[in-house]
């Protein structure tokens, strides 16, 4: 049994249809990425997984139950953690106090405030700081942490490099493998192309609302990427 | 001397507005809906006091504690009963629908207990002062009643910033959506948080009718007393509410003392003075 | 080869409507005829409480303002007219536009204050402000204090004659009421307040300047409501600041609008019908007819949120009042007579991608 299963999803905002029968499986443990362009549906795949948008019930499965119509905060407590595109920070609240949020629906596991600073040490010195005053980098660290302080057995990261600066994305990426090495299940939203194959087991690419390519990141051929990210 | 009287006067009735405001504060903050029952919701929680006095025979002082209970529960059932979804169908919705919560309540306590204003008599507590000087009286009941707000602002603070649901109060008015990934239930927060909001505006309306009288339509005079003193002491500041409502009670006792009857005219205009000089309020979010 | 496009207001029950209540008011005029004194009476009330719905609808149904204090304007219209009658000696029946007139010019410091605030805070803003107003009323003893005055002048002309007067005035405020919410949507600035009702940042990025279109509205309904202030109190003759500007005038508008439907032309009027009818229905029982309509009104809101009008007649695109814009290709109109459920019609025809997040909900990222 897969971790998480989309069986045709079809769902969108209002009137407008942003995913087209889209059908996924991903395993416990796995890394697996998504990419494609602007508008292809890939933060709309996501938060029909989080819960942000609702599909009909059993058009979602997560270990094995039907969650299509759960909302967002029962999916938390399942151990589906979103971080969120964007970051959704709480801006007057302190870092350490994001943290605590993020523990809310007190889920046990290896997260605790003081794991997340040593998984980013650049956080540990702004503890009390407001999260508004933070960098955008420091931000998308916060959200991480604090996605995973729900001690998640599926991380979903919406778009982690956008809009940062190529020296914090590295930074923020090398946070990674002590994130998965725990046995954490990542699902990866990215734009960046690279930075998703290096990451991912498994990468899927998305267009128009469709999934057009799936396979192992070792295994995919570049023009085939290409083809399928921009639609050529 | 009389002046300082006046002020001091101001100072204790700004106590009594400060525990409407804090209640209407609450419920803006977290889930940006204004009520316009909360004064109704004072006014429910007096007459409620007054059955339960006259039912025991009992100090409305010690109906207190029934009375706040008594109250979060209904706010807990009608939040989730009725407002939230309100909410869900839009701002506008949500405020119509508290609109028209106000106008039953109103309707429904003047059916149950007739126009006739009535009264909760605490006994000697309500004439005992303090006497410092011939000019200066302090009563025991003001002094009270701003003792215990004081006390309910500091139970607040405490409970946005140190607690589980607290902080979850404020994750969720900074970001609903954000919180709700946090597994925050928000419809359950919002019952909690109305709950609350009623436990506190108890207080003040069993307070209020121990120091005066109340008829059923008095209700809308309140909310805008609170509102006042929210819009005084600047949106979101928690202290500012207190600030606000002792700004508006010293306001009116001057007014009151150059002409009798203006007293809350002179609070109106020292409100729109605000909203047209300073509308982001004495104390701008900030010091929560 | 280009297909024709057209734009069209005129649905074929709209045809019919508009005939059809011309000879509804003409019909409505010949009451003081026939009826009698009591149905006279009645009638005022009714089409009182029509215009002052429609005149709360225009402020919160298409510009979005919710206001708790209307009531300041029925209360200055009252005065107005007992000043203008009792003071300078003006026919009551002239003062009446006089009132609406005097309501306006009030308006413009009102607004300027409430205009500061947003959405709740409005709403209470509004009603602090006609608090105030009450409160000086109250304190001027010129303007009778807190007993309140009585326009005697109005009371001085033959009874017959007075009722049906006041009785066709009211029909003209009812009739006008409707005609101006329907004239001024129809014109261009009608089309911006659609704008800004639909979705205000929008309109506001389209080059609707919001604040002017708000502020005008605003003026639109204190002249509207004040006139009808002016001719509630010719009916009944005195008036005293706390009824003058009593919450109970906000509670009857908005219950009205409500309950009928936010936003159309015909819901005030069906809520109007309905309250009217309720409280002669229940007329035996106190306040209770209140307390029933405070229900109906709150879970109108919440659960059939386009009010009775929108939700359970208007099925069909039946529109008495053609106001909206249909876009018609030949024989075929958008939005059809039978309005499909509009995933159908956005999703089946190809649209380009920017049009998404004009057409979804809220504004919502559509994607990354």
């Amino acid at each position: 049994m897969s971790l998480l299963e989309l069986d045709d999803v079809s769902t969108g905002y209002g009137s407008f249809r942003a995913l087209f029968n889209v059908s996924l499986k991903i395993e416990e443990g796995e890394k697996y990425a998504i990419i494609g362009a602007n508008g292809a549906g890939k933060s709309t795949l996501l938060r029909s997984i989080c819960g942000l948008l609702r599909t009909e019930n059993d058009k979602i499965h997560f270990d094995g139950k039907p969650i299509g119509q759960l909302s967002p905060h029962k999916r938390v407590g399942l151990g589906i953690s979103y971080v969120p595109e964007g970051r959704w920070v709480f801006p007057s609240l302190t870092v350490n106090e994001n943290l605590l949020v993020g523990a809310h629906s007190r889920r046990s596991g290896m997260w605790t405030v003081d794991k997340v600073y040593e998984l980013f040490p650049l956080l540990s010195r702004l503890r009390q700081r407001q999260a508004l005053s933070l960098s955008g980098g420091e931000q998308q660290a916060l959200a991480i942490g604090r996605g995973l302080m729900a001690n998640p057995r599926l991380l979903l990261l919406d778009e982690v490099s956008l809009g940062l600066a190529p020296v914090v994305v590295e930074k923020i990426y090398e946070a990674m493998p002590a994130i998965t090495s725990s046995g954490t299940t990542v699902l990866l939203v990215e734009q960046d192309v690279g930075q998703a194959m290096k990451f991912a087991d498994r990468v899927a690419c998305m267009l128009k609302g469709r999934l057009v390519l799936e396979g192992v990141s070792g295994e995919m051929e570049h023009d085939q990427i290409i083809a399928a990210y921009f639609g050529v | 001397m009389v002046w300082a009287n006046d002020i001091i006067q101001g100072i204790l009735v700004g106590g009594l507005y400060a525990l409407f405001a804090a209640g209407l504060s609450l419920v803006f903050g977290v889930m940006r809906l204004v009520n316009l029952a909360h004064g109704d919701f004072s006014i429910l929680a007096a007459y409620i006091a007054l059955a339960i006095v006259g039912s025991l025979n009992i100090n409305p002082f010690y109906t207190l504690i029934l009375v706040m209970i008594v109250m979060a529960v209904f706010g807990y059932v009608i939040q989730r009963g009725l407002f939230n979804f309100a909410m869900d169908a839009g701002p506008m919705q949500a405020i119509l629908a508290t609109f028209g919560i106000a106008i039953i309540i109103q309707n429904l306590l003047l059916e149950g207990f007739t126009a006739n204003s009535k009264g909760l008599d605490a006994g000697r507590i309500e004439n005992a002062s303090i006497k410092i000087s011939d000019q200066v009286v302090i009563g025991w009941f003001p002094l009270i009643t701003i003792i215990v707000s004081v006390l309910v602002l500091v139970g607040l603070q405490f409970f946005l910033g140190r607690t589980r649901m607290g902080r979850a109060f404020r994750a969720t008015a900074d970001n609903q959506r954000a919180a709700q990934l946090m597994g925050i239930d928000n419809r359950h927060l919002y019952g909690v948080a109305m709950a609350l909001a009623l436990a506190i505006v108890a207080i003040g309306g069993v307070f209020i009718g121990i120091r005066t009288t109340f008829v059923p339509s008095a209700g809308p005079i309140r909310l805008i007393f609170a509102y006042e003193a929210v819009i005084i002491g600047g949106l979101g500041s928690l202290w500012g509410t207190l600030v606000g409502g002792i700004v508006l009670g010293v306001a009116q006792v001057l007014g009151d003392h150059v002409n009798q009857g203006w007293g809350m005219l002179v609070g109106h205009l020292v409100f729109l003075a605000i909203l047209a000089f300073r509308p982001q309020g004495l104390f701008a979010k900030q010091a929560q | 080869m280009a297909t024709p496009l057209k734009i069209e207001r005129y649905t074929r029950t709209s045809r019919i409507a508009l005939p059809v209540a011309v000879v509804v008011v003409i019909a409505a005029a010949t009451i003081p005829a026939w009826g009698s004194s009591n149905i006279m009476k009645q009638g005022v009330t009714f089409l009182t409480l029509v215009a002052m719905a429609q005149m709360w609808n225009l402020l919160a149904g298409y510009a979005g303002l919710v206001s708790v204090g209307q009531q300041a304007f029925i209360g200055i219209g009252a005065y107005s007219l007992w000043v203008f009658a009792e003071k300078v000696g003006i026919n009551p029946f002239l003062c009446v536009p006089i009132a609406g007139i005097v309501a306006a010019l009030f308006a413009l410091p009102t607004a300027g204050l409430a205009f500061r605030l947003r959405g709740g805070y409005f709403a209470v803003g509004t009603w602090v402000i006609a608090e105030v107003y009450r409160l000086l009323v109250t304190q001027i003893t010129w303007l009778g204090g807190g007993s309140g005055v009585s326009i005697t002048s109005a009371g001085q002309v033959a009874r017959g004659t007075r009722e049906a007067v006041v009785f066709w005035l009211a029909l003209a405020v009812a009739a006008g009421s409707i005609a101006l919410v329907y004239f001024l949507l129809r014109s261009r600035r009608g089309l911006a307040l659609t704008a800004i009702r639909d979705d205000e940042t929008g309109a506001r990025g389209l080059g609707v300047n919001v604040f002017r279109s708000k502020l005008w509205v605003y003026i639109l309904a204190a002249f509207g409501t004040g006139v009808t202030g002016a001719v509630i109190y010719l009916n009944l003759l005195r008036v005293q600041p706390e009824a003058g500007f009593g919450l109970n005038w906000s509670a009857l508008m908005i219950f009205a609008v409500v309950i009928g439907g936010l936003g159309t032309i015909e819901g005030p009027i069906i809520g109007a019908v309905i309250f009217f009818a309720l409280q002669q229905l229940l007329s035996d029982y106190g306040t209770w007819y209140l307390i029933l309509i405070g229900a109906l009104a709150a879970g109108v809101v919440v659960f059939a949120q386009r009010g009775l009008w929108g939700t359970f007649v208007r099925r069909r695109a039946v529109d008495l009042f053609p106001v909206r814009r249909r876009l018609c290709l030949e024989t075929v109109c958008f939005p059809e007579d039978a309005p499909p459920a509009p995933a159908a019609v956005w999703s089946a025809s190809a649209l380009p991608d920017e049009s998404t997040t004009a057409t979804a909900e809220p504004p919502d990222r559509v994607d990354a």
